[in-house]
């Protein structure tokens, strides 16, 4: 890899527990930082709220998937056995509602479920096999025992020197430097 | 609380020592001990008495698919099924094996709404025995149907039309059930994978061989822990738990209704949806012990899975045991109570009909077996509790069989009656579905996490980065 020709990705800084992280987190998001993520083995409890993030909007697609199983179901068995082929069976009406709802509700349920998984992935970008996070040895253990931040290059607050003196004096982190190429 | 009020640098007060909570990782295990001590399950070499367990488990499943090969090339005779019990060990299967399958969402969604965080050290295994359940459940259905292409070609259970142009027929509750089983196991894959995403990093960050590294990658989806990331998926999680809470529900009350629509005396009661669910994850909780007592201490994970959480899984065991019991008897007060002589007769005939042995065995194994777990000492004696659960399997085998053999055999024409006796076909049949259970299972503790590995670290308190082992400073 020619450092040359890589471009900065952005600076990692690891912890050692969830208080420092915790701690580190709320003083990237007081100095305006904007792009930048923490990367920990288990959700921590209160991140959202020490990084500044946004209510996850995940529940608007549930409601999607639901809205149109429930009505999808509906349409299919009136247009299925009242509309398109009407059979009188054991002399029960041809549509009603009630005997609908079983199998429109499972189907509210289970496009539901298609739209929170596929909302999802569709918000958090994945999958995403290629990650320039991926060439740091270290960066495996965030998936173990250690805590991870990284400001990205991409930030307009970003300078190489002045981000890493933040990170490692108001953080109190050993921190690496992240290259794409 | 009330305050002294004398100090300003009052500590806050050590609550008393009986309402501290036990911690649900024994020993004060690190982050990385939970790691090494789950991901090393299914990295090491599988211990020996693994081989021989999974060549029993195949030659069970091969021996499933054989006779079902035998079966439709035959016919559904084949099975012993003849008027009047043209229902017999197959639903009973069905239901069976659909009910195991509940413990495992009640453990995985309900318990997650309810805030019980022992859960976490469970959920895993639960969540693939439901879906193992379920696979081997879906068997028994289909092919009880005998010549399977006509039930499987359009107009029958697919929503298509058939060669006639007729469509399939909603208002029966046997194809509401299709649509409640097919949606229930695939939401449960669904909730299930979700779950194991963050793990399968985990795996993939961990593993050495090339392929192990490929797949875990693969499967992992590229998950980096990134809290924007955790943010969206633990409300997508919430959101499966509360989707899979009315699904589980609705699963065995439409199980039920597949009964309890028809006029058949013993079947057409109002009672079944709420008993069926109970009974459900009464079985399903036996279940989950007869895997996890066995699986903590051959792999060790006696501080992840504790005896805490027996003793919890058994309140449960006692208290759905219970309904399971009062349902039992209600079904007998409402058949003298309403007054039909049929209804009267079924249940008398369940009693001390024929089938005697059956409702007996039935009763021993699920109305008493539960009570011995009022007392915390036989709670929390792992070898008893494990052979508790195995009576509470058979148990719930029997209830499905009296509902369905006993009703069906005598009904309202006494020159219609007649006595089912299984064939060695179904007999065979319904062990093997045990193979196929087992080989799936057996395959899962070789290639997956057994244990929810990001869930427990995030219940441990060095997860909290406000508790002295989260790394807080004491200045609060």
């Amino acid at each position: 890899m020619n450092s040359n020709r890589s471009k900065p990705h952005g600076l990692l800084a690891e912890f050692h527990t969830a208080a420092d992280i915790f701690e580190a987190a709320m003083r990237c998001r007081d100095a305006g930082f904007t792009q930048w993520d923490v990367y920990t083995p288990f959700p921590i409890h209160g991140m959202d709220e020490a990084m500044g993030l946004r209510k996850s909007p995940v529940g608007w697609f549930t409601f999607c998937g639901g809205f149109t199983g429930f009505f999808t179901g509906m349409t299919m068995i009136w247009y299925m056995n009242k509309f398109d082929y009407p059979l009188v069976v054991g002399g029960k009406p041809l549509f009603t509602p009630l005997y609908a709802f079983p199998v429109s509700y499972e189907m509210t349920i289970l496009l539901s479920a298609f739209g929170t998984l596929f909302g999802m992935f569709f918000l958090n970008q994945l999958p995403k096999f290629y990650n320039p996070l991926f060439k740091n040895e270290r960066f495996k253990k965030s998936t173990d025992d250690r805590f991870f931040l990284c400001i990205e290059a991409t930030d307009p607050k970003f300078g190489t020197d002045v981000t890493r003196t933040f990170l490692t004096e108001k953080c109190h982190a050993a921190v690496v430097e992240l290259v794409e190429d | 609380m009330a305050s002294s009020g004398k100090s300003a640098a009052v500590k806050a007060p050590e609550p008393p020592a009986e309402l501290v909570r036990e911690s649900l990782v024994l020993n004060n295990r690190s982050l990385g001990w939970i790691t090494n001590a789950i991901a090393g399950v299914c990295e090491k070499p599988m211990p020996m008495w693994w081989w021989p367990a999974f060549i029993v488990s195949v030659g069970g499943m091969l021996t499933m698919f054989s006779l079902i090969a035998y079966l439709v090339s035959t016919g559904v005779g084949v099975w012993g099924l003849n008027h009047p019990a043209a229902w017999a060990w197959d639903i009973t299967n069905f239901v069976f094996w659909i009910g195991i399958g509940h413990a495992g969402t009640l453990i995985s969604a309900v318990l997650f709404l309810l805030r019980q965080k022992w859960r976490t050290s469970v959920n895993r295994a639960a969540e693939a025995m439901t879906i193992f359940a379920v696979a081997c459940a879906g068997i028994f259905p289909v092919f009880h149907t005998g010549r399977v292409w006509f039930a499987l070609l359009p107009g029958y259970l697919i929503p298509a039309p058939n060669a006639n142009a007729i469509w399939p027929q909603f208002r029966s509750p046997l194809l509401w059930d299709v649509f409640a089983v097919s949606t229930y196991g695939t939401v449960s894959l669904l909730f299930w994978y979700v779950g194991l995403i963050p793990d399968l990093a985990t795996l993939r960050d961990r593993s050495k061989g090339v392929m192990r590294r490929f797949f875990y990658g693969l499967f992992s989806l590229g998950w980096t822990g990134s809290n924007r990331h955790w943010s969206n998926y633990e409300k997508a999680y919430l959101l499966l738990a509360g989707l899979s809470t009315p699904l589980v529900l609705s699963v065995h009350s439409i199980v039920s209704f597949d009964f309890a629509v028809s006029v058949v005396p013993g079947w057409h009661t109002t009672i079944f949806p709420p008993y069926f669910v109970a009974g459900a994850i009464f079985s399903g909780f036996g279940m989950v012990l007869t895997l996890l007592i066995p699986l903590r201490s051959l792999f060790k994970l006696e501080d992840i899975v504790t005896l805490r959480h027996v003793d919890l899984m058994c309140k449960v065991l006692l208290a759905t045991g219970s309904i399971v019991g009062y349902a039992y008897g209600m079904e007998f007060f409402i058949a003298w109570y309403g007054g039909s002589p049929y209804e009267l007769y079924a249940f008398k005939n369940r009693a001390f009909g024929p089938y005697w042995w059956s409702y007996w065995a039935m009763i021993s194994c699920n109305v008493i077996s539960p009570h011995f777990f009022w007392f915390k000492k036989l709670r929390t004696s792992v070898v008893f509790v494990w052979i508790v659960s195995i009576f509470v399997n058979i148990g719930m085998w029997f209830e499905r069989f009296v509902i369905i053999v006993t009703s069906l055999h005598r009904d309202y024409l006494p020159s219609s009656w007649g006595y089912f006796t299984p064939s060695w076909v179904d007999i065979m049949t319904f062990a093997g579905s045990f193979g196929l259970f087992m080989t799936l299972f057996l395959l899962f503790i070789r290639f997956l996490p057994v244990i929810a590995i990001s869930e427990v670290k995030g219940v441990t308190p060095q997860a909290d980065p406000h508790h002295p082992l989260g790394g807080a400073k004491g200045h609060h």
